[in-house]
């Protein structure tokens, strides 16, 4: 179970993470919505640990990650598989030695038993048989796909997606949705998604909560979710430019205000 | 008149922030660095890769560059010692000179300019893409992985890259003086090889292993602190060279001063 109590984070002025409050069951798929640049990928990594919160605490699985030394944490990372955004493959390694990282490196696995591991990882992802591509040899949807088998290679109890269709076509985001579901079924893991997608945040989540301005506003089961009368909830599912969350925007209304546009030729 | 001048202070308030943070995390990078080499386990081949792209793979410009700064050194000698008729003494004055100074630091700058450079840009380009994150995420310390071989290899290659650019260098020296101005091959090396001793052949390579430690530590600190796409790489790559320059020139004056004390 993931508890984020009361977590503020900012970067210089900026508040980031105004009072985080978050319960996470085990065994769910858990999705964050919210807008670009709104904190839901700062929040995700306060959960690995990569960042630390200016007070509050983050307690995954019984450990505060926040205050604990780094061998627990590494050992509570090994646990948690992340899958980032752009991938974040290792551009100077093969794919299979990406997806077999956490094995050569911690469990010193090699030879036979450490191929079978990484091309069951990477057939869980319909990539069988591209262990010795390079990175740079593979389309976006492939690299999140890699990413994703390196993530279920250390065989974790727990994956967190940081927009796992971002800048992919519909058809390979909808498979990576189709992928995130078969796994959490096959495997029972619990999921963190992080999306602003909300055809994916539908397909996949138990349950879904909506980051704003640093808080969570909106707290619920898709349904309930949908049903909402939060106006804010109801602009950002709906995807209308107009509503609450724009007209706070100032670069909007000074346009709208003056309408000088340089265009460059 | 006054708010130009409280802009000043500020500036300038901001640049002595901007160095002290500088400073600060090069010690506290080296700090780590020094404790990480010694936590198991070792990866040798990681160490081994970079050791050849800092050694093997920069050997010809630095055997290039050295045999011109050889060949300049003979010429420009040339010009004042047959001024006063004491030709002779250009081979010494040639293996001396790039013995104690020329070789080390042209080579640290050398090597500065293309691993320094590399390691800022991959390192910087990793920071952008989420590699260094993604190395946490799979418990693996950054500083280990990517620091800890860097510095290793440039400490232990750049000494060995300067023997070889002193070696070129005095043959440089060697073509301008026997096929140039005359002198004979034998009194050449005879002449070089008395005026060079061994402690001017160690004080020259064992400030090599410093300046190795300044480029591994100025690359890999502005790599981990590129800010941005692209254009942030390129800006601390380019930190990052003329840092390492400067620290290098700047620890040559006090190595030199501090030998020139101890072994005089």
């Amino acid at each position: 179970m993931i508890e984020v109590r009361n977590v503020f984070k900012n970067f210089n002025e900026h508040r980031v993470l105004d009072g985080i409050n978050l319960t996470i069951p085990d065994g769910k798929t858990y999705v964050i919505i919210g807008r670009s640049g709104g904190g839901k990928s700062v929040l995700l990594k306060h959960i690995e640990g990569i960042m630390k919160p200016d007070s509050g605490e983050v307690i995954v699985n019984g450990v505060n990650v926040s205050k604990c030394s780094e061998k627990e944490l590494n050992a509570l990372r090994l646990k948690i598989g992340m899958v980032f955004q752009g991938g974040a493959l290792f551009d100077s390694l093969t794919v299979a030695e990406n997806v077999g990282f956490g094995l050569i490196e911690h469990q010193r696995m090699q030879g036979k038993e450490l191929l079978e591991r990484v091309e069951e990882s990477l057939c869980m992802v319909n990539l069988c048989g591209i262990g010795n591509l390079m990175p740079s040899e593979l389309s976006g949807g492939m690299r999140k796909r890699v990413a994703l088998a390196r993530a279920l290679c250390i065989k974790p109890d727990m994956i967190i997606y940081d927009e796992p269709t971002t800048g992919v076509d519909p058809i390979t985001a909808d498979s990576i949705n189709v992928l995130i579901k078969e796994l959490h079924d096959k495997l029972k893991v619990t999921s963190i998604v992080v999306t602003h997608d909300m055809r994916s945040a539908y397909k996949v989540a138990d349950r879904i909560a909506m980051l704003y301005k640093g808080k969570i506003i909106a707290e619920g089961t898709p349904e309930e979710v949908q049903s909402t009368d939060n106006a804010v909830v109801h602009q950002f599912i709906n995807g209308l430019a107009d509503g609450p969350i724009t007209e706070t925007l100032e670069p909007r209304s000074v346009l709208d205000k003056t309408q000088k546009i340089n265009i460059c030729p | 008149m006054m708010i130009a001048l409280e802009k000043f202070f500020i500036d300038l308030g901001n640049k002595a922030m901007t160095f002290l943070y500088f400073l600060g995390g090069l010690v506290t990078l080296a700090g780590q660095t020094f404790y990480w080499t010694f936590v198991p386990p070792y990866s040798r081949q990681r160490i081994f890769d970079q050791a050849k792209r800092t050694g093997y793979d920069s050997l010809a410009i630095v055997v290039l560059i050295g045999l011109f700064i050889g060949m300049i050194m003979a010429l420009q000698t040339a010009v004042l010692m047959q001024r006063l008729g004491s030709e002779m003494y250009i081979a010494s004055i040639v293996a001396l000179s790039i013995t104690r100074e020329l070789g080390p630091v042209i080579t640290s700058l050398v090597i500065a300019g293309r691993v320094g450079a590399a390691i800022t840009a991959e390192i910087g380009s990793m920071q952008v893409t989420e590699q260094i994150d993604a190395l946490e995420t799979l418990a693996m310390n950054p500083v280990k992985y990517l620091v800890v071989p860097r510095f290793l290899a440039l400490s232990l290659m750049l000494p060995i890259l300067t023997l070889f650019a002193n070696i070129i260098g005095i043959f440089g020296g060697y073509l301008i003086c026997v096929y140039k101005l005359g002198i004979s091959s034998t009194m050449y090396i005879k002449i070089a090889s008395d005026a060079v001793l061994y402690k001017d052949l160690f004080t020259g390579l064992a400030k090599t292993v410093f300046f190795g430690m300044i480029i591994a530590f100025v690359s890999c600190f502005e790599g981990f602190n590129v800010e941005g796409g692209a254009e942030g790489v390129g800006n601390s790559t380019r930190k990052a060279v003329v840092a390492s320059f400067i620290l290098i020139i700047a620890a040559d004056c006090f190595f030199t001063a501090l030998f020139y004390f101890i072994f005089p």
